[in-house]
């Protein structure tokens, strides 16, 4: 590990001397997970999203993996092979919700990694990398979680499927030829959900990779703190293990209960019931919504109803969409300010308040039906969404007077004891 | 042997101007690769288009006697919905009653139909928008604010022409390619 502070890896047996020379992996988790990694001393619960997304992430490749043992990816089979999972596999019921109700976790832990590191400035230099690695891992996500929920070929899957590979369709000139190449044919049917399979089955595999390259990217300027200033020396840190592994195995816990109850009490709160209907490309859902993590996006698709310097809404609603998260690839040079934490910044604390509170409406709203007040709401939640990182926080960054900082992270955690006390 | 010259002197067989045997069959070597890798790129990405099964597609025949005026039906013609509405009076004329250059994507009942059979609306029913089946064909369904169909999913509003009147797709429904066999039987494709 290259920051000053790391601890370097000394084998002392001689089996892991001869190991690390020639395939130094020990060495390689000892920097990543063990005492190598010395840790600021003061990081939060905020500081367990990152360790609970890997656990679910493993979550979902086991039970997946399980899964796509039982599952045919057939238009003629596949509901009835979730359905055969479902009541005939052995504890064929439990890996599917666990599944099903895995991906909703994942993406929970997800939002709050995401959320956690735009009110800690985890974003800005040196750490750039690890946030742009994110976004990637999160944009991955989506398209696995879309194409997931594609496979038991239930109303929803279906329709889901035609409304997403229809925002390719409002691309000019090339739109319908690549919606067309998407699918395999004209609507979805066996070849898009033949290679919707696969690529479900794949991405995982490439989430990991990308994980790989976002631990390694924040292990170079080592993680980010609650204080936002830079570890000072070994007087500000403490070894992952032991002390972060058990914080974590606390998160940990706290997580698991939240999922079994999720998973045991309320398996399809989450869920769709037009799902539990067989595919049918004849007759659309009254009232059709993408899972809940998509809806904030969702929303933003929608808020766009007329055109606008003849530029079809429809493209319009998804260049929004789609810039919506594009948009964040930009944040670390956006907001300029040279103070990280947000608890130095009570300007930018409001204006935080104000983002989660929209991307919670715009939620709302992309859950609602296409109709007003609903729509009206989505415009206004989705102009704020876009105002408040290309015009609030870059304004925010220029005149607002932040509180001082600590003088290290050492004094930053001594004060707190203090005024504890 | 060469190679023990050329660690000295790098340009020891260079032509006059500059250029070296074994920069040539570099480039020439690199670019062989490179169009060898392209060429395997086009089976890959290829594959995905539809298939030949997919594609063939036998054109249509629908019996159209049994509608009665101001009903319509639901078929599939190329694995997609195809509405076939039997307008009323009532509906021809508003749809004629509309100012064409205040619509979005201007077109007349007449030139959505065929010449003598104006009573007769045939279009896709896939939402320009997203691709949703729009509601109006089926008895009971809800038919929107003007009459026609109107898309559950993001509430986009035809008339009685299928022509896009409010929401956000952008497009009047398709009228695919037909023709009248007989007074009632249509040939679609």
């Amino acid at each position: 590990m290259s920051f000053p502070w790391a601890n370097h890896y000394e084998p002392k047996h001689p089996l892991m001397q001869w190991i690390d020379q020639r395939l130094p992996l020990p060495r390689f988790v000892y920097g990543a997970v063990g005492a190598g990694y010395p840790v600021p001393r003061n990081l939060n619960y905020w500081w367990n999203f990152g360790v609970l997304s890997g656990v679910a992430l493993t979550i979902q490749l086991i039970t997946g993996i399980v899964l796509a043992m039982h599952y045919a990816s057939n238009g003629a089979l596949a509901f009835d092979s979730v359905e055969h999972i479902m009541r005939d596999v052995n504890s064929g019921w439990l890996l599917r919700y666990a599944h099903a109700n895995g991906a909703s976790m994942f993406f929970i832990v997800v939002y709050i990694h995401i959320f956690r590191g735009l009110f800690f400035g985890s974003y800005k230099a040196p750490r750039e990398m690890v946030w742009l690695l994110g976004l990637v891992i999160f944009l991955l996500m989506m398209a696995t979680a879309f194409m997931g929920y594609v496979l038991p070929w239930g109303q929803m899957s279906f329709w889901g499927a035609k409304v997403i590979t229809g925002l390719f369709g409002a691309i000019p000139l090339v739109g319908e030829p690549i919606q067309t190449w998407l699918l395999g044919g004209f609507a979805p049917d066996n070849a898009a959900l033949n290679r919707f399979f696969s690529l479900h089955y794949l991405l995982p595999f490439v989430i990991a990779a990308v994980v790989i390259l976002h631990i390694w990217a924040l292990h170079i300027p080592g993680s980010s703190n609650p204080a936002g200033v830079e570890v000072k020396g070994p007087q500000d840190t403490l070894p992952f293990h032991p002390y972060y592994t058990a914080k974590d195995g606390f998160g940990l816990g706290v997580f698991l209960i939240a999922f079994a109850l999720l998973l045991f009490f309320a398996p399809n709160a989450l869920g769709h019931p037009d799902n539990y209907i067989p595919a049918n490309p004849l007759s659309t859902p009254a009232h059709i919504v993408p899972e809940w993590y998509f809806w904030p996006f969702y929303a933003i698709l929608r808020a766009f109803t007329v055109d606008i310097f003849g530029i079809p809404a429809k493209l319009l609603g998804v260049v929004a969409m789609f810039g919506s998260i594009i948009l964040l690839f930009f944040l670390p040079w956006l907001d300029n300010s040279p103070v990280r934490s947000g608890h130095y910044r009570p300007l930018f604390k409001s204006f935080f308040v104000l983002l989660c509170i929209d991307v919670l409406i715009l939620g709302y709203c992309g859950g609602a039906p296409a109709a007003e007040p609903y729509v009206m709401i989505s415009q206004v939640a989705a102009a704020y969404y876009f105002a408040h990182f290309l015009i609030v926080l870059p304004m925010v960054a220029r005149f607002e007077k932040p509180l001082p900082l600590p003088g290290s992270i050492t004094e930053a955690v001594l004060a707190k004891n203090t005024i504890a006390a | 042997m060469a190679t023990g010259e050329q660690a000295i002197d790098p340009h020891a067989d260079a032509s006059e101007d500059g250029v070296r045997r074994r920069d040539f069959i570099n480039i020439a070597a690199v670019s062989f690769a490179g169009v060898g890798a392209a060429s395997v790129l086009v089976p890959l990405v290829n594959q995905m288009n539809p298939s030949a099964d997919v594609l063939a597609e036998a054109s249509i025949e629908v019996d159209i006697s049994a509608i009665a005026v101001g009903q319509a039906i639901k078929t599939i013609f190329r694995k997609q919905p195809l509405f076939v509405r039997h307008l009323t009076a009532k509906e021809i004329a508003a749809a004629d009653a509309v100012n064409i250059s205040e619509l979005r994507d201007p077109e007349t009942l007449a030139q959505r139909t065929k010449e003598g059979h104006k009573q007769w609306l045939i279009t896709m029913g896939v939402c320009t928008h997203l691709g949703c089946v729009p509601l109006g064909a089926g008895e009971g369904e809800i038919k929107g604010a003007f009459g026609g169909y109107f898309c559950p999913c993001h509430g986009s509003t035809y008339d009685t022409a299928a022509r896009i009147r409010k929401g956000p797709a952008p497009k009047n429904l398709l009228v695919p390619e037909y023709v009248f066999n007989s007074d009632t039987v249509i040939k679609v494709g």
